[in-house]
């Protein structure tokens, strides 16, 4: 006999990204928790990028998973801890390469805004995820969305999304 | 009011369920930034994600079209969250829509800078005459005060702005970065975008002059503990824009005194305008979903 908490991960578990439809909601970390309060069962999700169109989908697709396993709980968006892409599994980060998307590097939170700009980071050696190479070039900051820079593979000439660090 | 957590299955057309904050479910009571002060933050990024949506679809390049399009869209997400908390705050039938929507141009206290249509001086402001080298440059202006502005707030004690400031820091960081890059691009480019780069520049320098006269709302802001004294960011902020206008082969113009006022809601003509187009569709259709 699972418990009801398990019952709502269960029924939670198929859903994905509706942008990025080969990782889980909880692999990317935009689910974060179910508890059982005395009001009833929580299940708590976290922005990505502020401006996310996909996060209102995301918001549907578990209300609706949740009615369709007959489970009455509150579905409670919380923004602190900022999501990261670093809570992102390495399982999901391979499966992102292998759908096209090279995976993000892990975040670097130490480094102070003024220093940022004065000695701004040499971009990262971004393997392509077609053919391994790290000898590729940005080709944009901003990709198809919000959360993906553009790049390009100057071995294979492929062009490819990077998840950037956030 | 303490509503901050969301209702049951609430209708999403209705208005998007508000965010909870850091562990306190709700910090007014303790610390708390002043309505005032949230909707001078909301403001700024609604309408500078108003104007930078401008070049959808009308980009100089395929990749800044798009570019543009997500930097918008990272304001009018941290615009909404803002207002959502705002809205939490004021309690009674505020929301985040009616905040957006249904407040005249008086009424929003936004930078004159980030109202001004993307073409420099002596131009028209017909879409043909729109300049980017204006629109970078003005990112790249209030970009430097915002990585400054939320890595101070990300510390503040009211922690539903401080949940708010440390996500809008991550995305201020690449807006800085795009439009630094740009900048140097442009200035240390050919003749042509040097000169418009710096013609940019010298038109709109003197608006940042507002940065650095906190109104009463940012007063009372860090009179509560909640906000941040943004005179004590200016040398970082010089820092940041001395050395990138150096590296861009740029001058920093002379400032003459001149200080807009946008914040305390005596605006340019340009607002209007913006606020017109912005707001038209849900004053003639109230309620209007889709």
């Amino acid at each position: 006999m699972s418990t009801v908490v398990e019952q709502v991960w269960a029924s939670l578990a198929h859903l994905t990204d509706p942008e990025i439809p080969v990782v889980t909601l909880r692999e990317l970390g935009i689910l974060r928790d179910v508890t059982e309060t005395p009001d009833g069962v929580e299940v708590v999700i976290t922005p990505t990028y502020t401006g996310c169109p996909a996060m209102g989908q995301i918001e549907d697709d578990v209300r609706g998973a949740l009615d369709e396993a007959g489970i009455a709980a509150r579905v409670i968006t919380r923004l602190a801890p900022a999501w990261t892409t670093d809570w992102i599994s390495d399982e999901a980060k391979e499966k992102l390469r292998v759908y096209g998307i090279a995976p993000p590097h892990t975040t670097r939170p130490d480094v102070s805004v003024v220093k940022f700009m004065r000695h701004r980071p040499a971009p990262d050696a971004v393997a392509c995820p077609r053919c391994g190479s790290i000898h590729t070039v940005v080709s944009s900051q901003f990709g198809s969305t919000a959360c993906k820079a553009l790049y390009k593979c100057l071995d294979c000439q492929e062009p490819f999304d990077y998840f950037k660090p956030y | 009011m303490s509503a901050i957590q969301p209702s049951v299955a609430q209708d999403r057309s209705k208005q998007a369920s508000a965010p909870v904050g850091g562990s306190a479910p709700n910090a007014v009571g303790s610390v708390g930034a002043p309505i005032e002060y949230i909707l001078h933050l909301a403001d700024n990024a609604v309408v500078l994600g108003q104007r930078n949506a401008e070049w959808c679809g009308h980009g100089p390049i395929l990749e800044e079209d798009i570019a543009m399009g997500n930097v918008s869209l990272d304001y009018i997400g941290q615009a909404r969250l803002l207002y959502q908390l705002a809205a939490t705050r004021m309690g009674g039938d505020a929301t985040e829509d009616k905040l957006a929507y249904f407040r005249d141009e008086t009424q929003f206290r936004n930078y004159t800078l980030l109202e001004l249509p993307h073409n420099g001086p002596l131009v028209g402001y017909a879409v043909s005459d729109r300049d980017y080298a204006t629109t970078v440059v003005r990112n790249f202006l209030y970009g430097a005060l915002m990585v400054l502005v939320w890595d101070a707030l990300e510390k503040s004690p009211d922690a539903d702005l401080a949940a708010i400031a440390a996500k809008s820091l991550k995305e201020a960081r690449y807006h800085l970065h795009h439009a630094a890059d740009w900048l140097v691009r442009f200035g240390d480019g050919t003749d042509e975008s040097h000169q418009r780069a710096q013609a940019a520049v010298d038109h709109l320098f003197p608006y940042t002059e507002e940065f650095w006269t906190p109104s009463v709302a940012e007063d009372a802001a860090v009179a509560a503990g909640a906000g941040v004294d943004v005179c004590s960011l200016r040398a970082a902020w010089d820092a940041i824009v001395n050395e990138t206008l150096s590296e861009a082969t740029l001058v920093r113009p002379q400032v003459r005194g001149y200080v807009p006022e946008g914040k305390h809601g005596r605006h340019s003509e340009h607002l209007g305008y913006l606020l017109g187009e912005m707001q038209g569709l849900a004053r003639a259709h109230p309620g209007a979903t889709w």
